[in-house]
């Protein structure tokens, strides 16, 4: 008799397939679970910052001379930074700033993408050269390129870091975008619709956009993550959050000189970095088998 | 096959024509002066209209651009407000120590990711498995200028088994100096024969190329297993094992060849991506290369420099593809006969 | 040499595809196993060849290549059986051949597997080319190049150069048009008349199984519901499905 190795599953029909996906998949995503669980809790922390933090007033500019650089304690769970800030309650009001900037990139980045896209797309033609011409341009630059040259011209904070990013992040989503919309306007449905008199808006509202969808959110999922990667690393570089907002990739850049002797203050945060980044890659990639496994661009 | 080849490289070089154009429109439409980023900004307000003139603010925008371009292909970048010396010389000396520091994170990247992909895939769902995808979606999401603070940390300050920073231990200058062919100390040391210095060379780069091959190895492990169990449960497969071909070999060399296509594309990006993490990782390092110039570019607000550097990566990212992209039509039929 | 399958049981987890009491192939045969699609039947030929292991079913039973029992035997073993003992061709040819590989090389690469040298190989398989009417040049072309066609002849030829005797072929002619269909059917037959190749014929079209087969059995939700000489079978059908899978076919139902 031979046993299963619980190997790759038969190919199902389709309408098994969704039930087989949805039903289950606690416990064979076991990665989406844990993605999700941990995604969820740090927007908690985040969203109940000003409960659970220690010492809410240091996450602002605070200075306590007789606390400096600290190492942690039951006082201090995270050590004290440079200036005498509790580190915890920073990294705790820290989990605020990261992903609230990658809530606007993508925004932005949707809010210029999809309708570029859809154009694009759906109108074809010479728009359609454009709009792919200049995303070509775009996207000939490494990911984290163009929005650090951006970000090194503006005068730096928050909100030039935020649009820096969103203005190399767009061009992924028109791509992802029109993709769907030609597909989907060349459809011999979509002419009779035409030939109904359908206006074309309805036509775009209506048929175009939610068949996009879904890729598009599995896109965004796992785009969170990539983001905040690169919002904390132009932090890291002085091109993003200035102090005191405790953001977690400009306190390591601040920690850095005194890392040798007191390692919390660069660990910490950096870590904070690497869970919230890990979580939300995890959520986006649980999304990503559950509703859309073939349709995701490499980024 | 020429003609493939000789429309991408057509279109690569329109992609790079816009790509200069972009930094142009990024150097004069960002808002702030740039003859004031030029001049540098402890500038005089004379020396600020000297320099606006000298970059020829004043004159219309499709000259200042055909001047640009014309710049540009004559190597003139620009001069560097920080050094004074010329932008591509700059970025010329700094390059080889960036490359080598990602030519070897990616061999290290594609020695432990296409490994473990495999793993990953033979039996999917199983614990191996799991663990390897975790591991990977880790490596994607690994904040490395905290990776190499970290990591610098532990193995050269606290457990001395690693060198902390630089290209090669500065002693070595004296009793064993490089003599530079390439610009390379690696591949020197090597055609020198100079084994005290290679051993040198080699050490130091270990952790800041393991530092940037995290993410690499990370994509390109998800990549394969994502690419073989794509293609595992196809019929060419099984009729594969139906011809009697063993298991090891089918999972092997069968599967692995069409697993190429996707995955070199995938090296394409990440060289693209670890050139930039550079950036991040050199200063931390001491490592003379691209990366250190653009953090010194940036806390010095030089201009020249940073866009220099900008166009510079951008170029190569470009050339990286294209040669990807041919090597893909070699190795790949149905990109050809397409 | 024969092929003899008893009590055979295919299931994933819970749920049984293939339930076959006894169905046999004699030598120099060309049986038939007819039903919807759907029925179990690519299962079958998947145990047979020792892969439902691949997609994750488990088998019992007994699968029997000339009296030795297949099931159970370690899968190094049975790679030497797949290819030389059994062959199989299958359902899309344009999908059977890696799409990266130029044909011959895999066949070529089978082929030393069972222990050939590379010229020897090639010399085999041209011979092969040969006999299904077609030129060893083909080999070098990439499946892409040919015609679905011409590499279900390939697949055929592949099964010559092994020397297999028995044929798995799976559904093997559904996806070609009309008169390729005839030719390659022309093939099966000739095997078996010229080598005495026992051909396992798998089928839903009952007009291509009544032209071809010997015997037939009728399988229906992974069990079979009746087997026997073609004629019989077509003309005095005992299993009600049997009969329905018969009206549903024109050409036949107007014979009977």
């Amino acid at each position: 008799m031979i046993e299963i190795p619980e190997a790759a599953a038969p190919a199902p029909t389709p309408a098994q397939a969704t039930a087989q996906r949805s039903r289950g998949w606690l416990r064979s995503n076991p990665l989406l679970a844990v993605g999700g669980a941990l995604s969820a809790l740090i927007v908690l922390v985040a969203v109940l910052a000003p409960l659970i933090a220690p010492d809410p007033g240091d996450a602002g500019s605070a200075t306590h001379p007789f606390a400096v650089l600290k190492p942690p304690s039951a006082h201090h769970w995270f050590g004290t930074d440079q200036v005498g800030r509790d580190i915890l309650s920073r990294v705790i009001y820290g989990a605020r700033v990261s992903p609230l900037v990658a809530l606007f990139v993508l925004l932005i980045a949707c809010a210029v993408g999809i309708p570029l896209g859809v154009a694009a797309g759906y109108f074809g033609g010479w728009l359609d050269d454009v709009i792919m011409r200049l995303t070509d341009v775009v996207l000939a630059f490494p990911a984290l390129l163009l929005a650090l040259a951006l970000a090194a011209l503006l005068p730096p904070s928050l909100t030039s870091l935020t649009i820096a990013i969103s203005a190399t992040w767009w061009p992924w989503y028109t791509r992802l975008i029109r993709g769907q919309a030609a597909s989907v306007a060349g459809r011999p449905y979509i002419e009779s619709c035409r030939a109904l008199g359908i206006s074309r808006r309805r036509i775009i509202f209506r048929h175009i956009l939610p068949n996009a969808i879904t890729p598009l959110i599995v896109q965004v999922s796992l785009d969170v993550g990539g983001v905040i990667l690169t919002a904390s690393a132009l932090s890291f570089l002085g091109l993003g959050a200035q102090d005191p907002t405790p953001d977690w990739g400009l306190m390591v850049s601040e920690g850095q000189t005194y890392f040798t002797t007191d390692w919390w203050v660069v660990t910490f945060p950096g870590l904070a970095i690497l869970i919230t980044a890990f979580a939300f890659n995890l959520l986006g990639d649980g999304l990503r088998d559950l509703l859309d496994p073939r349709r995701v661009i490499l980024r | 096959m020429t003609t493939y080849i000789a429309r991408r490289i057509a279109l690569a070089v329109l992609v790079v024509a816009g790509v200069v154009l972009l930094t142009f429109v990024i150097a004069h439409a960002v808002p702030g002066n740039p003859a004031a980023s030029w001049a540098g900004p402890h500038a005089s307000p004379a020396q600020v209209a000297a320099a606006a003139r000298y970059l020829g603010l004043d004159r219309p925008l499709p000259v200042q651009i055909a001047k640009y371009f014309t710049g540009i292909l004559t190597g003139n970048w620009g001069v560097s407000i920080h050094t004074h010396e010329s932008v591509l010389s700059n970025i010329a000396t700094a390059a080889p120590a960036s490359l080598e520091l990602v030519i070897a994170a990616l061999i290290i990247a594609l020695a432990v990711g296409v490994p473990l992909g495999l793993v990953s895939a033979r039996r999917p769902g199983r614990p191996a498995d799991q663990a390897i995808r975790a591991g990977s979606i880790l490596g994607v999401s690994m904040p490395i200028f905290w990776m190499a603070l970290i990591l610098q940390l532990v193995f050269a300050q606290r457990l001395h088994v690693l060198p902390v920073a630089g290209e090669y231990s500065p002693n070595l200058l004296f009793t064993n100096p490089l003599t530079k062919i390439t610009g390379f100390p690696v591949i020197d040391a090597l055609f020198t024969g100079n084994w005290p210095m290679l051993g040198s060379t080699l050490s130091h780069l270990i952790l800041p190329a393991v530092v940037v091959a995290a993410y690499p190895a990370g994509l390109i492990s998800r990549m394969v297993r994502a690419q073989i169990l794509d293609t595992v449960g196809e019929t060419h497969v099984q009729m594969a094992r139906a011809l009697g071909l063993p298991e090891r070999d089918v999972f092997g060399r069968y599967l692995m060849k069409l697993a190429w296509s996707p995955v070199s594309a995938a090296i394409a990006l990440v060289f693209g991506y670890s050139l930039v993490n550079t950036f991040l990782v050199e200063s931390i390092f001491d490592w003379p290369g691209l990366g250190s110039y653009a953090v010194a570019s940036i806390s010095t607000l030089d201009t020249p420099a940073i866009l220099g550097v900008t166009l510079f990566v951008a170029i190569a990212y470009v050339i990286a593809n294209l040669v990807v992209d041919i090597v893909q039509a070699v190795i790949d039929p149905r990109i050809r006969l397409r | 040499m024969s092929l003899d399958i008893a009590g055979l049981n295919v299931r994933f987890g819970a749920r049984t595809v293939v339930d076959v009491d006894t169905l046999s192939v004699a030598d120099a045969e060309i049986v038939g196993l007819a039903g919807e699609s759907g029925s179990g039947k690519s299962m079958t030929t998947l145990a047979v060849l020792g892969l439902a292991n691949t997609v994750g079913a488990t088998v019992t039973g007994s699968i029997k290549l000339d009296g030795r029992e297949l099931i159970g035997l370690p899968d190094k073993v049975l790679a030497t059986v797949r290819g030389s003992q059994i062959a199989a061709i299958f359902q899309s040819p344009s999908m059977a051949f890696n799409p990266v590989f130029r044909v011959g090389h895999v066949a070529v690469r089978a082929l030393r597997q069972h222990g050939l040298t590379s010229s020897e190989a090639a010399e085999r398989m041209a011979q092969a080319m040969r006999e299904v009417l077609l030129s060893p040049d083909l080999l070098h072309r990439y499946p892409s190049q040919l015609s679905g066609g011409q590499l279900q002849r390939v697949a055929i030829a592949l099964a010559v150069a092994l020397h297999a005797e028995v044929l798995l072929a799976d559904e093997p002619t559904s996806a070609l048009d009309v008169t390729v269909q005839a030719e390659v059917l022309e093939l099966i037959r000739e095997l078996r008349d010229r080598d005495g190749m026992s051909v396992l014929f798998i089928s839903h079209d009952l007009a291509v199984v009544a032209e071809l087969c010997d015997r037939v059995a009728v399988m229906q939700a992974g069990s079979i519901v009746e087997q026997g000489p073609v004629d019989q079978i077509m003309s005095a059908p005992r299993h009600p499905y049997t009969a329905d899978l018969l009206r549903s076919v024109p050409s036949i139902a107007r014979q009977g």
